[in-house]
């Protein structure tokens, strides 16, 4: 007995779920980018992308049910499908906070000059595109271990969050009339450190699939110290 | 295991043979009271076989001979002194093509306890036997209409009637719904999730989804280049369904084989 269609259709929501991601890693590094150079035109290209991206998280969804339904699949059929539900939900989340950053830019007064304060988003954006990168490379070669190793880049990601959290707490409290852009600016950063945090939610699925146990891999995100 | 961990039955090293075949090799099983067991395997892994063993069928079988111990309350019921009729009367087995015998309905329920010697009464215990096979309100307005007049899914739950009446604490039904359209499939999947409260249940089945779905545990049989059956993996069905250790269960209820 073979099952060609359940595999096929498999191999198609797998190849839906690398594109989903690659453009959604993409993206996050373009909304960064956009905002460093005050780029309004792919704010709202990354603004539009986002509806795109929800309707083919539905996409996902639905199919992966429709598979549920109609070829009955057990163990790690069964596993890979809801992770990669899973997967294309949090791959989702993560392009919201792109859709976020990219308000944020659109919000900001266009005379804000926003170098100083936005100098390690960069960082943070390049760090947690690996992580997702890394992720799928984990979920497309079922590598259970490559993706227990890679929430450790998360903590990287934590650390850049609190040194440009503040930076920009000092700025706040120094420019009191620009207090509004300062946390409009350290809200499109919170936005890539929970970016980072869902590539963990991803490792965590991938695990599942190809383990079949749950576990909850570590993301604990401290506030940061209000310290100045 | 259940919660108080009781053993209903239990197969400790036990080999079936056919004549010089060893149908079934080296079986330790454990069946938890009041649970439902699913027997899945690949045709010909000695599923059938195997449930057969736990009631003393394969006595009708001349060339059959079963090595090890089936303990049941604590006794091997291949012991020298034990009786299979009283054996088949606690243990009953529901088979796979419905097999109404050419009587009424009533007569179908009251025969079992009859020959063996109930002193009861026997109205009352064909209408509970009848209820607690969901066919009651179906039948009771023909009681003394003939067995075959039913459909065949309602002939499978005359057949449960049957086997309930006698009161036995466990059932072994043999693929009992291969034979019928998946509305009275449902039927008796339904009814044995109702049965559980009473008896415990062991049941093979071909069709995994039914396992998976109407099972608080399953076993999974495969057999080996001699053909002899064995056991290859047992657990709770939810875990053998969603993350079975062994590579061959997987490859098995994934639909990569058998």
């Amino acid at each position: 007995m073979t099952r060609h269609v359940l595999e096929r259709e498999l191999r198609q929501l797998q190849d839906e779920i690398l594109r989903l991601g690659s453009e959604v890693e993409e993206n996050l590094g373009v909304a960064v980018e956009a905002l460093r150079r005050r780029d309004m035109v792919r704010a709202r290209q990354l603004i539009q992308a986002d509806e795109w991206i929800n309707q083919r998280r539905i996409q996902i969804g639905m199919r992966g049910l429709s598979l549920i339904a109609t070829q009955q699949p057990f163990a790690s059929d069964m596993r890979q499908i809801a992770a990669m539900i899973e997967i294309a939900g949090e791959l989702e989340r993560i392009h919201d906070y792109v859709k976020g950053i990219a308000k944020i830019n659109l919000q900001i007064d266009e005379v804000y000059y926003l170098e100083p304060l936005i100098a390690l988003y960069p960082q943070m954006a390049v760090k947690t595109q690996e992580m997702l990168r890394g992720a799928l490379d984990a979920f497309v070669n079922r590598d259970a271990v490559l993706a227990r190793q890679i929430p450790a880049a998360d903590d990287v990601v934590d650390d850049l969050y609190k040194s440009a959290y503040r930076v920009i707490v000092r700025y706040a409290a120094q420019t009191p009339t620009a207090v509004e852009m300062a946390n409009q600016i350290e809200w499109a950063g919170h936005n890539l450190e929970r970016s980072a945090d869902r590539v963990i939610n991803i490792c965590e699925w991938i695990i599942y699939m190809v383990t079949g146990v749950f576990a909850e891999l570590d993301s604990e995100y401290e506030t940061p110290p209000l310290t100045m | 295991m259940n919660k108080n961990g009781e053993i209903a039955i239990e197969a400790r090293e036990m080999d079936v043979y056919y004549a010089h075949f060893r149908a079934v090799k080296g079986i330790n099983i454990k069946f938890p009271t009041r649970k439902i067991t699913a027997l899945i395997g690949p045709s010909g892994c000695g599923k059938s076989t195997v449930l057969r063993s736990f009631n003393r069928m394969n006595d009708l079988v001349l060339v059959a001979r079963v090595q090890g111990e089936v303990l049941y309350r604590g006794n091997n019921i291949y012991g020298k002194d034990v009786d299979p009729v009283e054996i088949r009367r606690r243990i009953g087995m529901v088979f796979q093509k419905p097999n109404p015998f050419a009587k009424s309905i009533y007569e179908n329920v009251a025969w079992g306890a009859r020959i063996n010697g109930y002193k009861g009464n026997m109205d009352e215990l064909v209408e509970s036997s009848l209820r607690q096979a969901a066919l009651w309100d179906e039948v009771k307005d023909k009681l003394s209409q003939s067995g075959y007049s039913l459909s065949g899914g309602q002939q499978q739950r005359l057949c449960i009637a049957r086997t309930i009446a006698v009161k036995p604490e466990i059932i072994l039904m043999d693929e009992p719904t291969s034979a019928l359209d998946p509305v009275a499939t449902l039927r008796i999947e339904e009814l044995i999730q109702e049965l559980k409260q009473n008896y415990t249940i062991i049941i093979v089945t071909h069709n995994m989804q039914q396992a998976a779905r109407a099972s608080d545990y399953t076993a999974f049989f495969n057999m080996d280049e001699d053909r002899a059956g064995y056991l290859v993996e047992y657990n709770a069905t939810n875990m053998l369904f969603t993350n079975p250790q062994n590579e061959m269960t997987e490859q098995y209820i994934t639909g990569r084989f058998g």
